[in-house]
């Protein structure tokens, strides 16, 4: 068998065929990454529960289905046996759902989202939930309830959010594989500053029925990994139709695998976004981003520029947009249906006192802030001036991507503005903090589709740099094509993956590290 | 537009109900005047010609068969309820008593 630090660093598609070809076990692959969560997640913090007895128990059952052969064996999916980690903002049977809130702590949900549904059917076993800014408001993790995680490149600085869980589980090499949740950039950011892949498909491809809501017209789950091909592989396990989700859509997704195995680019015309980069861009990313548009251009694409001049109001509306849709979707938080209720500490015990000291004591600050601007912009006489205008501007942006992609075939930017920074360096400062989502915030307004894929390491610090793909609506395909043929061409250059730049994390000393395979 | 005061953050605590101390409002304001201010371009932005957005994908008509899907037992709807009773939730007091 191969040795486990090996297995922890194979790729989901790697991973896949060795199990496809019963040279390691399920069980074997799944307790190694057991074993990695427990000697380095006391440093990285990525996961918020570990769901050993149930990942193996369904790792042993896909060996068990390997080792017998016949139809069963050979229905299998091309992934089952392959262990993945979801973000604790999709509610799982059998495990806690926090939304990495106290309100919801040890809340269990009665049921289970539809893509967690999809990942017990293609038998993948679920390591564990993983770590998030509360309710997914926020770009570094460090709002969480339970505590940062912290990026495995610098243990001092921030892992990207929302989803830094899962972009730091999968660059820690906790989990070949994660779901995340994408409403601003929560699923590219974190991959940008981590050196990992992260992709938001179009709007409705991925059923969001059981991903507790943020901002419903902005949401959408994700696949996160280490590789392009990989993405492509999840997002084909969790993606189709579902008629419990209103938006799903019912279109086709199944040639996202064969986008990514393509390996092509010759004459495809691939647009820079003006006011995506240059100002305001640290200059590291700037020339990580020039250089893959080098790359591209010698394998045949033909790079244009085009110009998106209302992106320059897209923060702002998302600024008004989400906090409102936020103010509306987390009322459901009122002490009597699900999770924390907290009794005044003195007068009578009226439901809207109650509702008052829950939320006061279960909400941390980021999430008031956005329930309050949130009320504020939709309360009445200033509905127009903010909410109605921002929705105008959300129009204005779907313009701008409609005209970009009559010029171009994908359009490309740096994810982020800048490399991971450090922990508390701008949670006092929430409009620094918000500036992180500038260059991913544009497609959710849009429901356009895209993909972060590493780009290298910044001159100035040696800190991951994202390289943002974005296809038009329903093309998810193009990404994952584009994506694949940057990949190699970097890897080709580096000598290998960027992770194997990544410093080693020192296991701690005895007695320091989590309880080997139980749940925490 | 104007902007926000302390006032205005005390009246939308209390309509979103959460309770603030004298301490969290005062930093609240000071931190949600800043973002107001930010995004106030955001009204100059569009014309009167320009329609609203509400949704990125516009899907139109999604019905569903009008029979009996999947529900949740009492038992299962009031797993995660902080206070139960006879098989429904119990909720606090909803008028005052004096």
């Amino acid at each position: 068998m191969t040795d486990s630090n090996e297995l922890i660093r194979l790729s989901a598609a790697a991973l896949a065929a060795k199990l496809g070809a019963r040279e390691v076990t399920s069980v074997e692959v799944t307790q190694a990454y057991l074993d990695r969560i427990a000697a380095v997640d006391g440093q990285v913090n990525a996961f918020l529960h570990v769901n050993a007895e149930e990942a193996l128990a369904v790792a042993a059952e896909v060996d068990a289905i390997r080792a017998a052969g016949g139809a069963a064996a050979e229905e299998l999916h091309e992934l089952a046996g392959v262990p993945i980690a979801v973000k604790d903002l999709i509610v799982t049977i059998g495990q806690p759902t926090t939304a990495g809130s106290k309100i919801l702590e040890g809340w269990h949900s009665p049921y289970d989202a539809t893509v967690i549904k999809k990942l017990r059917a293609a038998k993948m076993p679920i390591l564990g939930k993983t770590n998030l800014d509360e309710f997914a408001m926020g770009s570094s993790t460090e709002h969480s309830a339970y505590g940062p995680t912290r990026n495995p490149w610098d243990l001092d600085r921030i892992p990207g959010g929302s989803g830094g869980g899962s972009a730091a589980a999968v660059a820690a090499f906790e989990a070949p594989l994660a779901l995340g949740t994408d409403t601003g950039g929560s699923i590219r950011q974190p991959g940008a500053v981590t050196g990992t892949v992260g992709v938001k498909p179009t709007y409705g491809a991925v059923s969001r029925y059981g991903a507790i809501a943020m901002a419903s017209s902005l949401d959408q789950i994700g696949p996160v990994s280490r590789t392009v091909l990989d993405s492509a592989l999840l997002q084909e396990v969790i993606g189709g139709h579902d008629p419990q989700d209103s938006t799903s859509l019912t279109d086709s997704f199944d040639n996202l695998v064969a986008a990514a195995r393509t390996g092509n680019v010759k004459g495809m015309k691939i647009g820079i976004i003006k006011e995506l980069h240059g100002e305001g861009y640290q200059a590291g990313v700037e020339n990580r981003f020039n250089e893959s548009l080098e790359l591209l251009k010698e394998a045949g694409a033909e790079i244009v520029e085009v110009s998106c001049p209302n992106f320059k109001y897209a923060l702002g509306a998302y600024y008004l947009i989400m906090p409102s849709e936020v103010s509306s979707n987390l009322a459901k938080f009122d002490g009597v249906r699900f999770g924390l209720r907290v009794l005044p500490k003195e007068g009578p015990l009226t439901i809207e006192r109650v509702m008052g000291a829950t939320r006061a004591a279960g909400f941390g600050d980021e999430v008031k802030r956005r329930i309050i601007l949130g009320t504020y912009a939709l309360s009445a006489g200033y509905y127009d001036a903010y909410y109605g205008s921002a929705q105008k501007v959300r129009t204005l942006i779907q313009r701008d991507f409609d005209a970009a992609f009559a010029q171009a075939d994908v359009l490309i930017s740096p994810t982020a503005p800048t490399t991971a920074f450090k922990l508390g360096e701008k949670l006092n400062d929430p409009l620094a903090m918000y500036l992180n989502d500038v260059a991913t915030i544009p497609a959710n307004m849009a429901g356009v589709p895209g993909l972060s894929l590493p780009g290298g390491l910044a001159d100035e610090d040696g800190l991951p740099v994202g390289i943002q793909l974005l296809a038009p609506a329903r093309e998810d395909a193009r990404l994952y094509r584009v994506g694949a043929v940057l990949e190699s061409l970097l890897e080709e250059k580096w000598g290998g993956p960027l992770l194997d730049r990544a410093p080693e994390l020192q296991a701690p000393a005895i007695g320091a590290a989590n309880t080997v395979g139980g749940s925490n | 537009m104007a902007a926000i005061n302390r006032d205005d953050v005390a009246h939308l605590a209390r309509l979103a109900h959460i309770e603030m101390s004298a301490e969290e409002l005062d930093r609240m304001a000071g931190e949600l005047a800043v973002i107001v201010d930010s995004v106030k371009s955001v009204s100059e932005a569009a014309g009167d010609d320009v329609p609203a957005t509400s949704h990125p994908i516009p899907l139109s008509n999604v019905f569903r068969e009008d029979v009996v899907g999947h529900t949740f037992t009492a038992e299962q709807a009031l797993s995660g309820a902080p206070d139960a009773a006879e098989d429904r939730f119990k909720v606090p007091a909803i008028l005052d008593e004096d």
